[in-house]
């Protein structure tokens, strides 16, 4: 007897029809893929100790230090935007606790090292969001947390709201969610710090792995 | 090269307080509970002028609205005060079953007291914790209140959870009752709950009033009178701190509020303290109408209407209606206008905090930079109310 | 003062219309009695809590101004409306009136493009002081692109 396959009747979806998927590959066509991390200096000065002969035997260990020294003590700048900020606090408070994490919540965006974005962005909020992002030091990190911050959301057809924080800011974990629970949060937390123990070299991105991206 | 000397010309400054310096505070700005500026202008330490500048997450509810249907929108209604996103579901929900006559279970509505409650009780928590971390170092170590009174709220935020499946965001109403029934054993777990906190809010009260700081910061700070308290239309503890016997629960009872018994806190003082105290009563008040619902919920049915099954499901008629509930800031208002389909004409939400917060220009002026914080703090606002 | 003797005293007055039932009086006047309503509603009627001030855009029919005011002693509340009348944009001011009647306005000039007579500081307040057009207009689409954010 021959067993006949279904056929779907409602075709799938297609990344390529998909129109909102399409401009968000052509805004990200145009970001350099490692360029937001690190000085042009500093890239050439390291790149060129590495491609001395012999020199990989200095930059190896030296990035594995700073790499680890680096994941173990991320400041988040304590910025809340919106409804996903009460779930921030919730995780900074007494229950889910980052610090044992090594984060601690920092007013100042001139000494923090992570940027949790968290709630809806307007286009109100997005230049000083982008102000405040650059003034944090490089190299520095961003963490797009719930739908809002991720893609607009449930707001995202409004005339006022960003669709999504990764067209004002480059974005390294997204958190889903509306709103994310602090495990959710602390998960995306803890993909961030594999994710910054990866860098291939001092200052720049891993290459996508299977586990964070 | 030939460099000219300049002679390097020092500006006479002025320290007796006549010269004017404007100071941007915020949109981010740790105290600032969200995303507000207030733009001031000093006279040495002394504020004599604030240009609050809002509007950094106006998401558009007004006009999603229109665009969503009566089912579909509590679920966003939640997102306006997200702190205490119970009351303001309630609040919209109310003026669509008012508006299309819809009549709500006994046992729904006292679900719906419950959880309002509750949430007052969590939303309160989160108040005393970031306005006393605010005011920070005054209280040795300021964070330590904030971890305490998080930790208190946790346990409310864990009874929304076996509640609902959600922490922040609940989606618990619906037009015609609610959506959850109570689980097994969650009336017992409620109760263990509120006799935790009730003994904590006392212990917080000790702390505090014991603190000579925390009384001078608060004592005298930010006095908001009888008549511009009314003017403004702040509402909610800060009209009752400032003398005015205000409770919309009292005043226009829904969803049965008249069968309980509480009192309603009245302050004369019109200060952050007298709003303090206010708001310390209510922690107790509303921990005692959670106990008259547990011993006396009804039982039938939790909603007059099915579960939702298409989106224009609900459909009210031409009209128009405002519902308004007393949420942990104050009065939260739904002004609907139906037109005889499945989505509101316009819909204007009425934030209690919008209208809290218009009083800051009034108050403000003549306190020290300081004072600003303990001021907002106390003010207590919520930002996706105010900028919608 | 009780409802039933706002509604007397309100019925005086032979522009207005006035419906609504049991506390929550509904009354329209004509946009030249506006100013006189409301200092009318607070001297005499005590309707001295302000709530909220808004607008409906009625499309061709013009816009709408409502206002809430409550008597927090009797109690009883007030629903004030007027109409602009179709292609009006104006409105006198209430903001020497209510003093929280002063970011309402802000927030109807904002949304609607009513121009308040007589308000002191009329910006927008919600959206950029550059925003282009009034977005809860109907004829304002929700999703209008705006750069460069989109």
């Amino acid at each position: 007897m021959e067993i006949k396959r279904p056929v779907p009747v409602v075709p799938a979806p297609v990344w390529k029809d998909v129109k909102d998927l399409q401009e968000w590959q052509e805004h990200h066509k145009s970001r350099p893929e490692t360029g937001d991390k690190h000085s042009a200096l500093f890239e050439s000065l390291t790149d060129g100790i590495h491609r001395f002969p012999g020199g990989f035997v200095v930059t190896t260990p030296a990035d594995a230090f700073l790499n680890w020294a680096r994941k173990s003590s991320v400041w988040p700048v304590s910025f809340g935007l919106a409804c996903c900020a009460i779930e921030m606090m919730a995780t900074f408070a007494s229950r889910f606790d980052v610090e044992r994490l090594g984060m601690v919540p920092w007013a100042s965006p001139r000494h923090s090292d992570l940027m949790i974005v968290s709630g809806t962005v307007t286009i109100k909020m997005a230049p000083m969001l982008l102000r405040i992002y650059d003034q944090m030091p490089d190299p520095k990190w961003a963490v797009s947390m719930g739908s809002c911050a991720n893609s607009g959301g449930p707001f995202r057809h409004g005339y006022h709201v960003v669709k999504g924080v990764d067209r004002v800011i480059p974005v390294d974990v997204y958190v889903p969610g509306c709103p994310p629970p602090p495990e959710s949060l602390l998960n995306g937390l803890l993909l961030l710090q594999d994710q910054i123990s990866h860098f291939r070299r001092t200052g720049q991105r891993a290459a996508p792995s299977p586990k964070v991206d | 090269m030939a460099s000219e000397h300049v002679p390097l010309v020092v500006k006479h400054i002025d320290y007796t307080g006549a010269e004017r310096l404007t100071m941007n505070m915020g949109p981010q700005h740790p105290s600032a509970h969200g995303v507000f500026r207030a733009i001031l202008t000093l006279e040495g330490e002394t504020v004599v002028g604030v240009d609050a500048v809002i509007g950094y997450l106006h998401r558009c509810h007004e006009k999603l609205a229109e665009t969503l249907a009566y089912v579909q929108y509590p679920s966003i209604a939640s997102k306006t005060d997200y702190v205490a996103a119970m009351s303001s579901e309630l609040a919209y929900v109310m003026a669509a079953e008012r508006l299309a006559k819809i009549d709500v279970p006994k046992r729904a509505q006292y679900l719906r007291v419950l959880v309002g409650e509750l949430q007052r009780v969590a939303s309160h928590c989160l108040w005393l914790g970031t306005w006393c971390m605010d005011m920070g170092g005054a209280l040795g170590g300021g964070a330590t209140i904030f971890l305490y009174c998080i930790r208190e709220r946790e346990l409310v935020l864990d009874l929304f959870e076996s509640l609902t499946g959600a922490r922040l965001l609940y989606g618990f109403h619906q037009v015609g009752g609610v959506r959850y029934d109570m689980p097994d054993n969650w009336a017992s777990e409620c109760r263990s709950t509120v006799d935790l906190i009730e003994k904590r809010v006392l212990e917080y009260e000790e702390m505090l009033e014991g603190n000579a700081f925390f009384m001078m910061r608060t004592k005298g700070v930010g006095v908001i009178s009888r008549e511009l308290a009314l003017d403004v239309g702040i509402s909610g503890p800060l009209l009752r701190a400032s003398g005015v016997d205000c409770d919309l629960r009292r005043l226009a009872p829904y969803s049965s509020y008249e069968d309980f018994e509480f009192r309603v806190p009245v302050e004369t003082a019109g200060d952050c303290f007298a709003r303090y105290k206010v708001r310390m009563v209510e922690f107790r008040e509303s921990i005692r109408i959670v106990r008259q619902i547990l011993d006396g919920l009804p039982e039938g049915p939790i909603s007059s209407r099915p579960g939702v099954k298409a989106v224009a499901q609900v459909r009210v008629p031409k009209g128009e209606m405002y519902a308004r509930v007393e949420g942990p800031r104050g009065e939260v208002g739904c002004y609907l206008v139906g037109d005889g389909g499945p989505r509101p004409y316009r819909m204007k939400w009425r934030g209690a905090s919008f209208s809290n917060l218009a009083v800051l220009p009034h108050i403000i002026p003549g306190h020290s930079v300081a004072d600003v914080v303990a001021i907002m703090g106390s003010v207590d606002p919520v930002f996706g109310e105010v900028d919608r | 003062m009780d409802a039933a003797q706002a509604r007397a005293r309100l019925a005086e007055n032979p522009d207005a219309v006035i419906s609504g039932e049991g506390a929550a009086i509904v009354v329209t006047v004509p946009a030249s009695q506006w100013t006189m309503l409301a200092e009318f509603a607070k001297d005499s009627l005590g309707c001295t809590f302000f709530s909220f001030l808004s607008a409906v855009d009625w499309k061709e029919e013009g816009l709408e101004v409502v206002v809430w005011a409550d008597n927090i002693d009797a109690p009883f509340s007030l629903l004030m409306k007027t109409r602009l009348g179709a292609g009006v944009t104006t409105c006198a001011s209430l903001s020497r009136i209510f003093r929280g009647a002063a970011w309402m306005e802000r927030e109807a000039f904002d949304m609607f493009g009513i121009v308040f007579e007589g308000h002191p500081d009329l910006r927008r307040i919600l959206l950029d002081d550059d925003w282009v057009g009034h977005p809860l207009l109907k004829s304002y689409a929700v999703d209008t692109p705006y750069p460069p954010y989109r």
